[in-house]
């Protein structure tokens, strides 16, 4: 295994992180269950690709634009969403990561089945940056993306995404607009995606409709419930645990998929609250309590009661 | 003096079951109005077209005077009209503070501003302690409410709704399922905020309460009000002891 490999890995680690932590804007915060997720991961990589090889845009433009376009047909979703709930909204969004990879597979616009080719690494002081550089990118927006999602769950949106996961109708009677808050963090969660996207497009500068296929939401939900729903080092640690895992276990690959959705159903049977969420087993065996109540502790005692 | 609510002429059916024919009513200042009826009665739905969870058909809801009917829910409680429910809704992972928080969202998260992704949430605690201390809860303020019984869970409801600073408390069945030592704290919670000047409806079956607590009642069958009046009026009423048990 060489160093070069090893980077690969990482970046794709990377790439994944981000599209869970998006993924866990929308379910994990907001309660809203998305099993197309890889559509807005498609859209954000095609959107760039496209627009850095039709229209001529440099890949530090093409970014926050492909994030805008991913963002705002996650609206539309959103705006789907507020008729369906539970089910009838994971099997919709199940089949609108269809219909998005059909547009791709079947439109020229799109490249067809073979995809677009020749997509440029990004350039940077007129220099095209190297692999490394890459993954310190992908790490950058890693961070960025953790950081939003930190944000979120401190700020008074996060309170308001919280509530409509936890009680609609107590949401609402309690003065919030559900149907403005499930739009808004459909459009986070799919802006977050498109940037895993467009990362994930410049770094295999090579994208075809298969990449963005069910079986990908799939394994990005495995992630986020293996991880745990809800928290920010849950789907990190997901993503990283099981992104890395098939690279480096490379027989498993071929059952992959087979392994992830045993898990999901595995974890949801007996560990809903993911690996390391809120009260898990292993948080409890580490820290002898849930981490909330140990920092909670920690702060009685250093700090002065409020 | 104009009602703070105003129930004009109000109708809903869901499929062929009349569950509202043209109720209407008045809840005064500082009043507390006891809806009661029996079982299907509508007192729930009536509740709901208010809140505006269901749209009702014909009829026009007036909180002081102003048109709310077919407002969306959200706008209603932004409005002045807070309420608990029949069956609680807690958020039930939260802790109590971020139960309480949830009502003081709705200025800080008004259409697409900024300032929802605002972090000065911990700022509010005294508020919320305040909140808490109107129900005798401030103690659990960092516990979740799955944590609690249900007595502590409907008084966190109602410390919920008046965070939302109500013109109106609207109580849906407050002491359905509690026992003797959850009552006695929430009737003087209610008394309470009557004193400090609130209107109520309430919607209750546990008549010794109803009698204790409101100065009217309404009395619902059928969708139809039955009769109205003062507790005495009510419980004399040949028409109410009929629908109760029958001729």
């Amino acid at each position: 295994m060489g160093l070069g490999y090893l980077t690969t890995i990482g970046t794709f680690v990377g790439i994944y992180i981000i599209l869970t932590l998006s993924l866990n804007i929308i379910s994990g915060y907001a309660g809203q269950i998305s099993l197309g997720h890889a559509a807005f991961f498609g859209i954000g990589a095609y959107t760039s690709a496209l627009l850095t090889l039709k229209a001529g845009f440099s890949f530090w433009l093409a970014l926050p634009a492909a994030m805008i376009i991913a963002g705002f047909i996650g609206a539309g979703v959103g705006i789907i969403s507020l008729r369906i709930k539970g089910d009838f909204l994971a099997v919709t969004t199940i089949g609108i990561n269809f219909v998005i990879v059909t547009v791709f597979e079947y439109s020229d616009f799109f490249g067809g089945a073979y995809g677009i080719m020749g997509i440029q690494y990004p350039m940077l002081f007129g220099l095209k940056i190297s692999k490394f550089y890459y993954l310190m990118l992908v790490f950058f927006f890693v961070v960025v993306t953790a950081f939003f999602c930190f944000l979120i769950s401190k700020s008074w949106i996060g309170l308001a995404l919280e509530t409509i996961r936890e009680d609609e109708d107590a949401a609402e009677a309690s003065g919030l607009n559900c149907a403005k808050f499930k739009i808004i963090a459909f459009a986070m969660g799919c802006a977050f995606a498109g940037l895993g996207g467009v990362l994930y497009a410049h770094f295999m500068r090579f994208i075809t409709p298969n990449d963005f296929t069910f079986p990908v939401s799939i394994t990005i939900v495995a992630m986020m419930v293996v991880g745990g729903m809800g928290t920010i080092r849950g789907p990190i640690l997901g993503a990283l645990l099981m992104a890395a895992l098939p690279e480096l276990l490379r027989p498993l690959a071929n059952y992959r998929l087979l392994f992830y959705g045993g898990l999901i159903v595995f974890m949801t049977r007996f560990q809903p609250q993911g690996l390391f969420g809120e009260n898990a087993f292993i948080i409890k065996k580490l820290f002898g309590q849930n981490l909330r109540a140990a920092f909670s502790k920690r702060n009685r005692a250093g700090g002065e009661e409020i | 003096m104009t009602p703070i609510l105003r129930i004009e002429d109000l109708s809903k059916s869901f499929g062929g079951v009349k569950a509202l024919k043209t109720v209407s009513l008045d809840v005064g200042h500082n009043e507390i109005l006891g809806l009661i009826g029996p079982n299907g009665a509508g007192k729930t739905t009536l509740f709901n077209c208010v809140c505006g969870v269901f749209p009702p058909e014909s009829g026009r809801v007036l909180l002081k005077n102003k048109d709310i009917t077919r407002q969306p829910t959200h706008r209603i409680a932004h409005l002045g009209i807070g309420r608990t429910f029949q069956i609680v809704k807690p958020f039930k992972n939260l802790s109590l503070e971020r139960n309480i928080l949830a009502s003081l969202c709705k200025d800080r998260t008004k259409g697409l501003s900024p300032i929802m992704f605002g972090t000065g949430l911990k700022k509010h605690r005294q508020e919320v302690l305040r909140l808490l201390n109107l129900v005798g809860l401030e103690e659990y303020i960092d516990q979740t409410p799955m944590t609690l019984p249900l007595g502590h869970q409907k008084r966190m409801e109602i410390s919920r709704a008046l965070a939302l600073h109500p013109k109106l408390l609207m109580l849906d069945e407050p002491f359905a399922g509690l026992s003797q030592e959850d009552i006695t704290p929430l009737l003087q919670v209610i008394k309470n905020l009557r004193s400090e000047g609130l209107s109520i409806l309430l919607i209750e079956h546990n008549i010794p309460y109803v009698m204790e607590l409101c100065d009217r009642l309404v009395v619902l069958n059928f969708g139809e009000v039955l009769c109205e009046g003062t507790c005495e009026d009510v419980q004399s009423d040949s028409r109410v002891i009929e629908a109760y048990l029958g001729s």
